[in-house]
């Protein structure tokens, strides 16, 4: 998998890795795939929801010690 | 992507905690592309107050709410617990323990996501709240502003 991009949201708590996530995501190219990094629970759920309705792809989803990581394919 | 969707949010309440719900489902909802609109009436007007020492003409009664009304959203009292003001002590600090935004940030994140703040006139009047007195770069309206927004809104909440 050829990562453009990652995004380090470690230790930040909702709504925050959405909104960043977002921003992100803005940033890189269609096709191009963003890696996220979060500790927040929430998270998993989420960033599933927010990539299925704003018509990018989850292609991957980590969970190691409290981190999650996914792999987000922009739309 | 399909037509941009609407979420509208009418915060009544003055409440820390009710306030901090309200503003993280808008900036949660900027993250889905939302057009968002926080419409604030009654209460929910003071999240919006600067906390700053201002001097606009008012009258007697007006000055009155002025003073006992809280001065801005770090000042807003939680809607339980709030124990003369150790409540808000006490949980801003589990806030900064768990990287939880405070209400100020989450306010100044809205409006760089361009979420419209959108104070309601009538009830500015009634509390004697001038323009002044509020954040910059917000909209003042009535209840047509907010049915305008509300009417095709994916998401509809009163806080």
């Amino acid at each position: 998998m050829n990562i453009t991009k990652t995004l380090d949201a470690k230790g930040l708590a909702c709504p925050m890795p959405i909104v960043r996530t977002k921003k992100a995501i803005e940033e890189v190219n269609s096709g191009d795939v963003l890696e996220v990094v979060a500790t927040d629970a929430g998270a998993k759920s989420d960033l599933t929801a927010w990539t299925k309705s704003s018509g990018h792809e989850l292609l991957e989803t980590k969970e190691e010690d409290g981190v999650y990581t996914f792999y987000v394919q922009k739309g | 992507m399909s037509e941009q969707k609407k979420t509208n949010i009418i915060l009544f309440s003055g409440d820390y905690d009710r306030a901090m719900a309200a503003y993280i489902i808008a900036n949660g909802a900027a993250a889905y592309d939302h057009k968002v609109t926080i419409f604030h009436t009654f209460w929910g007007l003071n999240a919006l107050r600067k906390d700053e020492k201002l001097r606009p003409s008012k009258t007697f009664m007006e000055k009155m709410f002025g003073k006992m009304m809280p001065k801005g959203a770090e000042n807003l009292p939680l809607s339980k617990m709030q124990y003369a003001g150790m409540g808000p002590k006490m949980i801003k600090n589990v806030m900064k323990k768990h990287n939880a935004m405070p209400l100020d940030d989450l306010i100044s994140m809205a409006q760089e996501q361009e979420i419209t703040l959108l104070a309601c006139t009538m009830t500015m009047d009634l509390l004697g709240l001038k323009e002044e007195e509020l954040l910059d770069d917000i909209e003042y309206g009535g209840v047509a502003a907010y049915i305008a927004e509300g009417e095709d809104g994916a998401i509809n909440l009163f806080i």
